[in-house]
């Protein structure tokens, strides 16, 4: 390229932008008022909290709206040594499963708890897609409090969405695999004879939130990507979007694109707690986790279950409908009234809305296809359709509402936003992003009261958008302001793993409940030492237990002789402090471990195992106060069978 | 020159083009925002701050004593045990904070309470607690006692310096 070839490409691109400055159609970026809408001055709270899917990190990040600032990573299924978590013996607990300790997974969806169809800020609930697990955390503690395991299922993608009031979360099967159990053993290509699907419907204790794997439904075997509950009207009903419906096993990329439409199933899901109380179902042995973390004693324990209820839908007639949609069904969406259920096809070319009243009423009149699937009726298209939204775009993935009666939709390949009318069907708006939109976020986006306001837009790519860092680039977030008639891009930000879906809710609803300290005298841990008089070292055997605590700033004990080679040792310890936001960290030098980070009032456990003879600094990692750099000690380490004593001190004590 | 410099130089004045035409409103707002600077208040001048009696919910119609309470003093070792031992010893020597022998002749009942439930803001205003904080370095976390756990801990106290 010549330097005048440049320069006059310069010249043109300069004239562009300087002519943007107009205000003007889709191509107008950024506004000129951005900075000061998505600006929370120093000191200041931000609006809203956005629990953000953190992909294959396996994580939670919770980030303030509108500034984008990361608030805190929530541990969830994968070890966290920053926090201890999965390193420390309470914790490991969580991370079990019917294959063992598995430190990873790849969290991909965010469902908030619900009661009358609008969050209420207790929990939120996600799904982890590979090794298929569902968790739930404490909106208290910014902590996960609970991990099941579900049985039958290969890839947990089409969840954890909720019932109105979260009397189930849902758990649909993405891959379809043969059932658990001792005839699992077929070759690939008996996919259509032999593989299933399940959905498990998972029951939330309304004032606890215990989880429990209430039934499943065992369906053809198909892929399952998304779904979401009914709502008002609906509420009886789940939407679930299914691809594959060709039941190919091998090369989906081709095999599982053929047919014109694949499905939307929607489910009576009233009717299935029926037919299950009815004791209609078939109890099915089968193996999974279910961990669960006491905040009494701050441990973890993980507990092996045997059996699930199972319903095979193609026995009830009245319980499940394949509803055809076009291409592929990624998103499969229900707006605020119930009304609508929005199906994405993220290979076609056009946004097919259904009607709930004419869902129905197609049931009443029996308007289906002649044949059934796998023994399932499949109503008439056009008997569901309420309309299409024609040329919305290319790649259609998620649709969320902005309680104003309008639809925006993301579209992969396009990379955009669009805005619709969800009554004439008519496009309102586009917006760019900036690059391959995934999931799509409004604020209350997917229950009856949407706060609205935001959009934000989670892409894929952001080749360009940032600093470069080497081969790998952060993915990241768009935050447009969805107030007025056309979508304003008022901000870009990145975010952790690849953010999938997210929700959002007004702070007033969490920050007020958040719990500041553990209180000591509530503290159940069997290892405790509430106060220094408590702290000890405790040889059994091998083991050897020492009962440490931590305050302001010193380790008692912290000098601990009479360890051997051989011993396994647990440091306990206990944080005295009562004082919001002064955690203490633990850690050893040469321990094939993380750190401890304990909170106040909690007791937490490390676990080491001295590989050489020596003396061995401990330390507290999270500075403290002015000397917290002389808040250590040392634990010395003698050959087997050495006489020195166990003996352990602070001071003169 | 390089391609890439003159691709620089270009880029800045179309960003200039930009900005000249864009900037108007937001600038406006942002320098409101920023105006808004706390005022400073000098930690020593506290008029309001009545160093005999501290600041929080205490003071002499509230905080009564009278003979040894020693249940109270019993339940006031205990929660001690846990919560102000690791700093402080019951003898006039120093540990992380001031020993507590003679805090009762030293200090109004109602001023120990404050201070033991409300740490934070006496440490900030009173004089001998700053002179304190000077020769000990380490703000006295609060513990988050109950006014019965206070109460409980100013009767050992009282006990610690042989009350009857």
């Amino acid at each position: 390229m010549s330097v005048n070839k440049i320069l006059a490409a310069a010249l043109c691109l300069s004239v562009t932008w300087f002519t943007s400055c107009k205000p003007k159609g889709s191509g107008n970026a950024v506004g000129a008022d951005a900075a000061a809408k998505t600006y929370v001055a120093p000191g200041k709270y931000d609006e809203l909290y956005n629990f953000v899917s953190g992909g294959f990190s396996g994580q939670l990040s919770v980030y303030g709206i509108p500034s984008g600032r990361l608030l805190r990573v929530i541990p969830v299924f994968s070890a966290d040594p920053e926090k201890g978590w999965g390193y420390s013996e309470e914790t490991k607990p969580m991370l079990n499963t019917s294959h063992g300790y598995v430190p990873w997974d790849d969290l991909h969806h965010v469902e908030m708890s619900m009661t009358d169809g609008v969050a209420d800020g207790k929990w939120v609930f996600v799904n982890g897609n590979n090794t298929p697990r569902l968790a739930r955390i404490d909106l208290k503690t910014f902590r996960t409090a609970e991990i099941i395991e579900l049985p039958n299922s290969a890839g947990n993608h089409s969840s954890p969405f909720g019932t109105e009031n979260s009397e189930y979360i849902v758990a649909g099967t993405r891959f379809s695999v043969p059932p658990d159990g001792d005839k699992s053993d077929v070759p690939i290509k008996t996919y259509k004879e032999n593989f299933k699907g399940h959905i498990s419907f998972v029951s939330i204790d309304k004032n606890t939130g215990a989880m429990d794997l209430a039934f499943q439904l065992k369906t053809p075997g198909v892929n399952f990507d998304l779904a979401r509950a009914g709502k008002g009207k609906s509420h009886d009903w789940f939407f679930f979007s299914c691809y594959n419906t060709e039941q190919a096993n091998t090369l989906l990329e081709v095999n599982a694109s053929k047919r014109d439409k694949d499905f939307i199933m929607a489910v009576n899901w009233k009717k299935a707690e029926e037919y299950v109380k009815a004791g209609k179902g078939v109890k099915q042995a089968v193996t999974y986790a279910h961990n669960t973390f006491d905040e009494a004693t701050q441990t973890a324990k993980s507990e092996m279950k045997k059996e699930v209820t199972v319903l095979d839908v193609a026995a009830f007639p009245d319980l499940v409908y394949f509803i055809p949609c076009p291409k592929s069904p990624h998103g499969c969406d229900v707006d605020p009234t119930g009304e609508y259920i929005v199906g994405s096809g993220k290979l076609a070319a056009l946004l097919p809305v259904f009607s709930y009243d004419k869902i129905q009423a197609a049931i009443a009149a029996k308007s289906f296809e002649p044949e059934k699937y796998a023994g399932v009726p499949v109503i008439k298209y056009e008997a569901a359709l309420y309309g299409e939204v024609q040329k919305p775009g290319l790649g259609p993935l998620h649709t969320e509402f902005d309680g104003k009666g309008n639809a925006y939709t993301s579209f992969f390949v396009s990379s955009e936003v669009v805005k619709w009318n969800i009554k004439d069907l008519k496009v309102l708006d586009r917006q760019p992003t900036y690059y391959s939109v995934g999931h799509l976020m409004i604020p209350g986006g997917n229950t009856k009261k949407p706060y609205g306001k935001y959009l934000i837009a989670y892409n894929k790519i952001t080749k360009d958008r940032y600093l470069p860092t080497g081969p790998e680039l952060s993915q990241s977030a768009q935050l447009y302001d969805i107030s007025g008639d056309k979508m304003q891009l008022i901000l870009d930000y990145p975010t952790i793993g690849e953010p999938h879906y997210a929700q959002a809710v007004p702070a007033e609803l969490i920050k007020d409940k958040q719990l500041k300290i553990f209180d000591i005298n509530a503290n159940k841990h069997p290892y405790k030492a509430n106060g220094e008089a408590e702290a000890k070292v405790v040889r059994q055997g091998t083991t050897v237990h020492v009962y440490l605590t931590t305050i302001r700033s010193h380790l008692t004990p912290d000098n601990i002789e009479g360890v051997q080679l051989g011993d396994e040792v647990y440091f306990h310890v206990t944080n005295l402090e009562q004082d919001w936001d002064v955690p203490h960290g633990f850690a050893i030098k040469g321990a094939n471990n993380s750190e401890l980070l304990i909170m106040p009032g909690e007791t937490t456990t490390l676990k080491w195992v001295p590989d050489r003879i020596g003396v061995f600094p401990i330390y507290c990692t999270d500075f403290c106060s002015a000397l917290h750099q002389e808040m250590s000690g040392y634990v010395r380490v003698s050959p087997k069978g050495s006489n020195v004593p166990i003996t352990f001190g602070l001071g003169d004590k | 020159m390089k391609k890439s410099s003159l691709a620089a130089i270009t880029l800045s004045v179309a960003m200039c083009l930009l900005i000249a035409c864009g900037g108007g409103s937001s600038h406006k707002e942002q320098k409101s925002a920023t105006t808004n600077t706390p005022s400073e208040e000098p930690a020593a001048a506290n008029p309001s701050y009545d160093p005999k009696r501290g600041e929080g919910k205490f003071d002499e119609s509230n905080v009564k004593v009278g003979p040894l309470n020693t249940a109270m003093a019993a339940k006031g070792k205990t929660t001690a045990e846990t919560k102000c031992f690791s700093c402080h010893k019951t003898s006039a020597e120093k540990l992380v904070g001031p020993g507590w022998k003679g805090v009762t002749a030293r200090k109004t009942p109602h001023w120990i309470m404050n201070f033991v439930t409300n740490p934070d803001p006496m440490i900030d205003k009173d004089p001998e607690v700053q002179a304190q904080l000077e020769i000990c370095l380490v703000r006295m976390p609060n513990q988050n006692l109950t006014e019965d756990e206070a109460r409980n801990i100013l009767e050992f106290m009282r006990q610690n310096d042989g009350a009857k």
